[in-house]
């Protein structure tokens, strides 16, 4: 806060409405993305022609890439709920620059993974049968139901506070299409800067973060039941809800911080989003790392010491087989060790956390694969009488291109949101600032 | 299911008895307008129907009219998934007499339009290191009274029967593969692709019992046979069996039926007697298919 003291409103303004709008570069981004995208789209649509046979899948193995992805999207999204929300209803006041673009991944991510389910569905076609048929009692409906809640709740969570932005977009953005101009003004609701005005948004905007805590928390505990309510061992476990949510946060503090990265470099943020926040991002995620570390040893450690009949197959393929490699890269270089290095300062300044912050993502990723996938390899009765490859899952390249669709998708929703609207919010950094002042 | 060659005159006999047997027709999606073959038309497109007892013929188009269907798929619908009322099925598998011949797994997928890497029911080669002992275990649906695909599936697309069967009803399927998580028997298969003999089976009507025609993108397993059960015929696979493998009946008559020796006997003396056993009764899913021990005790 301390280099924006001296500036003055309407510089402050400039700066960050300085990224709302339609450069070469952005185009050129646009454009690729949305190239790359109708190719992964072929390989939905063939999926489509041919049924879900273009996959790697089998009546052992049915859940694949599809579902660890649909997994990690929705413990992404629930980074909105923790910074937005729980810090912000805490009163902590660094997290204002930040907050919008934590809310904008928690969308973009919440958004597709809703999508992501669809193309695991053999029948995408009878899609309304749920609306049709739902039963109550089946976690999927839960899930539907709480995801949709969430989207509309974090869609509502990042419109609140916008509309005063809106006002300032309308009338202080240049080189932007008029129908666009027009969009900001029917969005901002009238908004006239008036106190009364400013005291609703706080109100309301209070009252969603409040909201949004119990159904962001349901969203992922319901996602972790989808394993954890069935008879397998392996998934058959009373911890899988708070297992799945302490993952989530690192998961989604590591997206935040790639975010702020690339915002600050290439929106010339660096006086909003400074090494300061960097560095507060990097302890909050040693603190969740820690919790999600915990729960890991809790996880696999009592199990691994019991061996019961069924668990002892998979966790021994898991520990020392088929899937160790991957396992110990996971435990170790995903998580472990970037906590570690994450402990000495220097490590926290804005490049290195980011370099951790990717391997953390990466990690995060394949921990959501070893969670759904070696499980069904090893089911109570062997697998017998089914060609060789039934044993192991390979995703094939169908299943790798639609899945590499769906993150070409958060990262189009991303960018076309924060091209549409600045991503600080600028009216609560002045309301800071004359606080401070 | 064998395709009949039916000839001109054994067609005929077979389209007068569709036509005597009324409300049994209803099993088809089309209905005959008359028993004769109208030359005028020409008879030169056929279609395929599937005979009460399961046969495949080509019957010409001809002589067949559409019916206003809802109706009656509503009928079978309803049928189908209401089960029959008084009864609850059960099957012993008497381990000690499998020998591996497989002739269940050969009937079962021909009746289920199955392809040879699916199985309704799965003839496994057990080890049990404890006691040093191999043996055969075929393993259909447990068609368990608490069953987890029941209690998981969004759409009752998977549902329990008043009569204990489990089916699946794959004109709702959505193919979310959630039943096959939950299933620790593995009693599940899929069709990942276009099933066995799609173009055969194109315009058959649905069969909820038979769960034929097969469908991309849902999911299939074991019916404990329906479709035959109504009819008061053992299933496919226990009628198959050549060593008497199998017993089939009605718990709440308390009798069972071999499906070789056609001999029955009472349910409960032979579970008592011979030691049987559920699969992984730890679960609490509460089978319907009981084992005898693969050796005699004492023996
Ligand atoms: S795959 Fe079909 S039967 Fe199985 S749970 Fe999903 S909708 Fe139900």
């Amino acid at each position: 806060m301390e280099s924006l003291k001296k500036k003055e409103s309407a510089r402050i303004d400039s700066e960050l409405l300085a990224h709302v709008n339609w450069s070469r570069s952005s185009k050129i981004w646009i454009a690729f993305l949305l190239l790359v995208f109708a190719v992964c789209l072929y390989y939905y649509i063939q999926q489509i022609k041919n049924g879900l046979g273009v996959t790697g899948l089998n009546d052992f193995i049915s859940w694949g890439i599809y579902i660890s992805n649909f997994v990690f999207f929705v413990a992404a999204s629930l980074i909105g709920m923790l910074i937005s929300s729980v810090l912000g209803l805490a009163g902590v006041k660094w997290i204002k620059p930040i907050s919008r673009i934590a809310e904008i991944l928690a969308v973009a991510f919440a958004l597709v993974a809703g999508l992501v389910i669809i193309t695991d569905m053999g029948r995408p076609d009878r899609l309304h049968h749920i609306l049709l048929f739902g039963r109550i009692q089946s976690p999927i409906v839960w899930d539907i139901s709480v995801v949709i809640t969430y989207v509309m709740l974090s869609l509502l969570l990042l419109y609140l506070p916008l509309i005063p932005d809106l006002n300032v977009c309308k009338d202080k953005c240049c080189g932007i299409p008029a129908f666009q101009r027009k969009i900001y003004k029917v969005l901002s609701l009238g908004w006239t800067h008036t106190p009364e005005q400013y005291q609703l948004i706080k109100k309301f905007t209070r009252i969603l973060m409040v909201l949004i805590i119990p159904v962001a928390l349901a969203i992922h505990t319901v996602t972790s039941w989808l394993f954890a309510l069935t008879l397998r061992a392996g998934w058959d476990s009373p911890i899988f809800g708070p297992y799945f949510v302490s993952g989530a946060f690192v998961t989604g503090s590591a997206a935040v911080i790639i975010a702020m990265y690339f915002y600050r470099r290439n929106f010339g943020l660096k006086d909003y989003i400074t090494e300061e926040h960097f560095d507060k991002m990097g302890k909050l995620l040693v603190l969740v790392a820690l919790v999600y570390v915990y729960f890991n040893i809790n996880e696999i450690l009592v199990p691994a010491f019991k061996l019961k009949s069924g668990e002892a197959e998979h966790l021994s393929s898991m520990l020392t087989g088929h899937d160790s490699l991957m396992f110990w890269m996971v435990q170790i270089g995903g998580l472990i060790l970037p906590f570690l290095l994450l402990l000495i300062k220097r490590m926290r300044r804005p490049l290195p956390v980011t370099i951790i912050s990717v391997v953390i993502l990466l990690g995060a990723w394949f921990k959501r694969y070893l969670i759904v996938v070696p499980i069904q390899q090893h089911p109570y009765l062997p697998i017998q009488n089914v060609p060789e490859e039934f044993m192991y899952y390979r995703p094939t390249l169908a299943e790798i291109a639609i899945t590499c669709g769906s993150f070409v998708l958060v990262l189009l929703i991303v960018t076309i949101l924060s091209k549409l609207f600045p991503v600080v919010s600028i009216w609560e950094i002045k309301e800071e600032l004359d606080h401070e002042n | 299911m064998e395709n009949d060659p039916d000839s001109k005159s054994s067609r005929r006999s077979f389209l007068q008895k569709l036509g005597f047997s009324g409300a049994g027709v209803l099993s088809a999606p089309l209905v005959l307008s008359s028993c004769q073959n109208n030359p005028d038309k020409g008879g030169a497109s056929t279609l395929k129907v599937l005979t009460q007892d399961n046969h495949l013929v080509e019957i010409d188009s001809a002589s067949i009219r559409p019916v206003a269907d809802k109706a009656e798929r509503e009928y079978l619908q309803k049928k189908g998934r209401e089960g029959m009322p008084g009864k609850k099925f059960v099957m012993v598998i008497d381990l000690s007499r499998c020998k591996n011949e497989r002739a269940c797994m050969k009937s079962c997928q021909n009746a289920h339009q199955l392809k040879p890497e699916q199985h309704h029911i799965n003839v496994l080669e057990m080890h049990d290191e404890a006691n040093g002992l191999s043996y055969y275990m075929p393993k259909p649906c447990q068609h368990c009274d608490n069953p987890p695909c029941v209690s998981v599936c969004p759409v009752d697309a998977t549902f329990k029967r008043q009569d204990g069967i489990v089916l699946v009803d794959n004109e709702r399927c959505i193919g979310c593969r959630f039943c096959i998580a939950a299933c620790p028997y593995s009693a599940r298969t899929f069709n990942w692709t276009e099933p066995r003999d799609a173009e055969k089976y194109k315009d058959i009507s649905y069969n909820m019992e038979l769960n034929v025609p097969q469908k991309k993108g849902t999911v299939t397993k074991c019916a404990f046979s329906a479709d035959r059960v109504r009819k008061g015929q053992l299933p496919y696979c226990v009628s198959a069996c050549p060593n008497g493998v199998y017993y089939f009946g009605d718990a709440n008559e308390d009798l069972v039926t071999n499906g070789t020796t056609r001999e029955t006997v009472r349910l409960s003396s032979l579970l008592k007697d011979n030691f049987a056993y559920t699969l992984m009764p730890e679960l609490g899913t509460k089978p319907s298919v009981y084992y005898l021990p693969p050796r005699k005790p004492g023996a």
